[in-house]
């Protein structure tokens, strides 16, 4: 990440080199030949040619490939004007519940969100307000916990916390999806006893409201690695530099923020990028749990998961590539972005060294 | 003196405090393995009942000529419980008969009881259901997928082992021109959504034939891929060059001096690299479900349970069990080789 970061492009010129030095570039080039290999045929190659299919018309109907056409901006044509990535989701609260009791109908409090289908975007973007501040900053407070001086037995706790990251994410899904059954799950079993009333048990992944808080919930395994990776970052802030602030007279608060946070800035910039561009390509999970129906009421049809329908299950390849090269454009300004304002909050120490 | 004292308590506060947080942080975060396993041994009647217990458990069945009758816990006037049989059962009352040898209450002369017989307690009695096991074991045929499942793992593990060794190598040991430009190349992929390079690749692999077989799967990974390639750079950079120099004034090519030099030192991040690939093969789903979707037999277990799963919505209990077949491989790779996962994930994520 680093290396991205303070990477110049420098005059790289062929002439001046010494017969040694031409030497190591045969064999240096002969090393890393695999993966130019590789990157050519399975990224390069593939790339270009998704960025051809998206000015021609290629589908399959009835298992016949059709003639392929040039159709120019045709599909971007369509890209801008399909509803189903741009609709926007409307949304209405109803606050109050019927219920009956004693042969009555009451109204009690307990506020359900109803919401129209949103596009396959917004889709996205609504499930990244919830998982990624929860990716960034679940593994940073664990990882602060895990941290703390006065915790006995780090060891096993950070090995515990990490475990569940190796379990491929179809048994943890299905794992957190019977704890959120609304009927027989014990995270429903558990309200109940605490009182809350029938009608206002969430309905979890049948719910157009609660099932992005229940797919963060499924991918709450996945945290391990980021806990870790920051856990080592603080670990790496020097002892020093606590000492200092200690004797300035900074409080907890004040020693986190202008300590620990400009020390540990890169790992949580490294963590937010890859939240970011996983955010775009999320779509197994809702895949898995519903089959990729986006059930309930559209609510998971997210972006990837109808790029994904539209080449495996409608056949239309220059539409599926034409969504495919628009996804990895605004990955790249999102990321050339966030990488912008990297330069105002990440801190590198070797910077000032 | 006092004030010593003062400070140990408030510090043994601290650590009871900081660790008790933990330890239900950890509970929160673990529950669903107890889930899991509890679920995995019910029956479906125990967990469509509301009022059984959390762990597997079973009322028993008392046989009546030929019938089975339902067992409850029946509360005499005088305050007594006995676990007797309903023979008869109505919105108002309840027949109940003796479930033990010697009856007192018998199918002539049963027991009049006064009440809706669903609010009786029932004698669940600890009774774990292993039949699930058996049920999901022969249905998804574990040892198949097992086998798929390893043979992925391994096949793909040699490749990345290969390739990233020697672009990692290559990376470390070599200055050229365009070097640092290659490398930026390199870890940027990593950031490449997948689905930019899926619909020629695809199309590709179906016309030459390679759709239901596994060479999609395996061959890119002699390729190398940027994680990897990027960890063993890392790592070979921290080795000393100075017995590299040595071995080079002793005559030595430079893939003598990979194989008898470098790799010698590299044990560590060689069994890193295979631990983490070997739980991302695990996991590994969507390659699998489009280049084998139409080869049951050659799935490796996350496509297979998935479909199982699918199939199965209905029975949490079967769910379950197959849930924990898919994780218990990987779970006990990680309590076998923990430490090998903490140092790769340092490698790679601190020098980032």
């Amino acid at each position: 990440m680093e290396e991205l970061l303070r990477f110049r492009f420098r005059k790289v010129s062929l002439r001046k080199l010494s017969v040694k030095e031409r030497r190591e570039m045969k064999q240096g080039l002969a090393f890393i030949s695999p993966w130019l290999i590789g990157f050519l045929a399975f990224t390069f190659l593939p790339m270009l040619a998704t960025f051809v299919f998206t000015f021609l018309d290629m589908r399959i109907t009835e298992g016949i490939f059709n003639p392929v056409r040039f159709v120019g901006l045709g599909n971007y044509k369509t890209l801008f004007q399909d509803m189903n990535i741009w609709r926007v989701p409307g949304v209405r609260i109803n606050w109050t519940q019927p219920v009956v009791v004693n042969g009555e109908t009451r109204q009690i409090f307990a506020p359900q969100v109803k919401m129209d289908p949103p596009g396959a975007m917004w889709v996205t973007i609504i499930f990244g307000l919830y998982a990624l501040p929860v990716g960034i900053f679940l593994p940073l407070l664990l990882a602060l916990l895990l941290n703390s001086r006065y915790l006995k037995g780090q060891a096993f706790f950070r090995s515990l916390f990490y475990m569940p990251y190796v379990i491929p994410f179809v048994a943890s899904v299905f794992l957190w999806g019977g704890m959120l059954n609304p009927e027989t799950g014990w995270i429903n079993r558990f309200l109940m006893l605490l009182g809350v009333p029938k009608v206002a048990l969430p309905q979890w992944a049948n719910d157009v409201f609660w099932v992005y808080p229940t797919y963060v919930i499924m991918g709450i395994w996945g945290i391990g690695n980021a806990m870790l990776i920051m856990l080592a970052g603080l670990q790496n802030v020097p002892t020093e530099l606590y000492d200092a602030a200690k004797v300035d007279g900074a409080g907890g608060w004040a020693t986190f923020w202008k300590v620990t946070w400009p020390m540990i800035s890169p790992v949580i910039f490294y963590n937010l990028i890859l939240n970011v561009v996983g955010l775009f390509q999320y779509f197994l999970v809702p895949l898995v749990v519903n089959q990729g129906t986006g059930r309930p009421g559209g609510a998971t049809y997210f972006y990837n998961l109808y790029l994904y329908k539209t080449f495996f299950l409608y056949q239309n390849m220059s539409y599926g590539a034409t969504m495919a090269w628009a996804l990895f454009v605004v990955i790249l300004i999102v990321t050339i972005i966030l990488f912008g304002t990297a330069k105002k909050w990440v801190y590198y120490a070797s910077e000032s060294a | 003196m006092k004030r010593t004292t003062i400070g140990k308590v408030k510090y043994r506060l601290n650590v009871a405090l900081v660790t008790g947080i933990t330890v239900v942080c950890l509970a929160i975060y673990l529950v669903p393995f107890l889930f899991m396993i509890f679920t995995s041994l019910k029956t479906q009647g125990q967990i469509s009942e509301l009022g059984a217990p959390i762990w597997p458990a079973q009322v028993p069945k008392f046989t009546y000529e030929g019938k089975e009758l339902d067992v409850y816990t029946v509360v005499f006037p005088d305050g007594s419980k006995r676990d007797m049989a309903a023979l008869k059962k109505a919105r108002t009352y309840t027949d109940f008969i003796d479930i033990t040898d010697n009856p007192q209450y018998t199918a002539e002369n049963p027991y009049h009881w006064e009440g809706y017989y669903g609010s009786l307690r029932r004698p669940w009695k600890f009774s774990p259901t292993w039949e699930n096991y058996k049920i999901v074991w022969e249905t998804i045929n574990y040892p198949r997928l097992l086998w798929n499942t390893m043979f992925y793992a391994i096949m793909t593990n040699v490749g990345v082992l290969l390739s990233c060794t020697l672009v990692a190598f290559g990376f470390s040991r070599f200055r050229f021109p365009g070097r640092d430009l290659l490398f930026i190349l390199l870890i940027s992929t990593m950031f490449l959504p997948g689905t930019v390079t899926l619909i020629p690749t695809y199309t590709f692999f179906q016309r030459i034939g390679w759709v239901g077989t596994w060479l999609p799967l395996i061959v890119p990974s002699f390729f190398a891929n940027p994680y990897d390639a990027f960890l063993m750079r890392q790592y070979f950079l921290t080795l000393p060059r100075e017995l590299d120099e040595a071995a080079m004034i002793d005559g030595a090519g430079p893939l003598r001096i990979l194989w008898s030099v470098v790799l010698p030192q590299s044990w560590a991040v060689i069994v890193a690299v295979t631990v983490f690939h070997i739980v991302w093969a695990w996991n590994d789903y969507f390659g699998p479900l489009i280049y084998l979707s139409t080869r049951r037999e050659l799935q490796p277990i996350s496509v297979a349970i998935s479909t199982f799963n699918g199939i199965y919505g209905s029975k949490p209990y079967l769910i379950q069990a197959a849930s924990l077949m898919a994780l218990i491989l990987p779970v006990m790779l990680f309590f076998a080789a923990q430490r090998f996962f903490v140092q790769g994930i340092v490698i790679t994520g601190v020098e980032k």
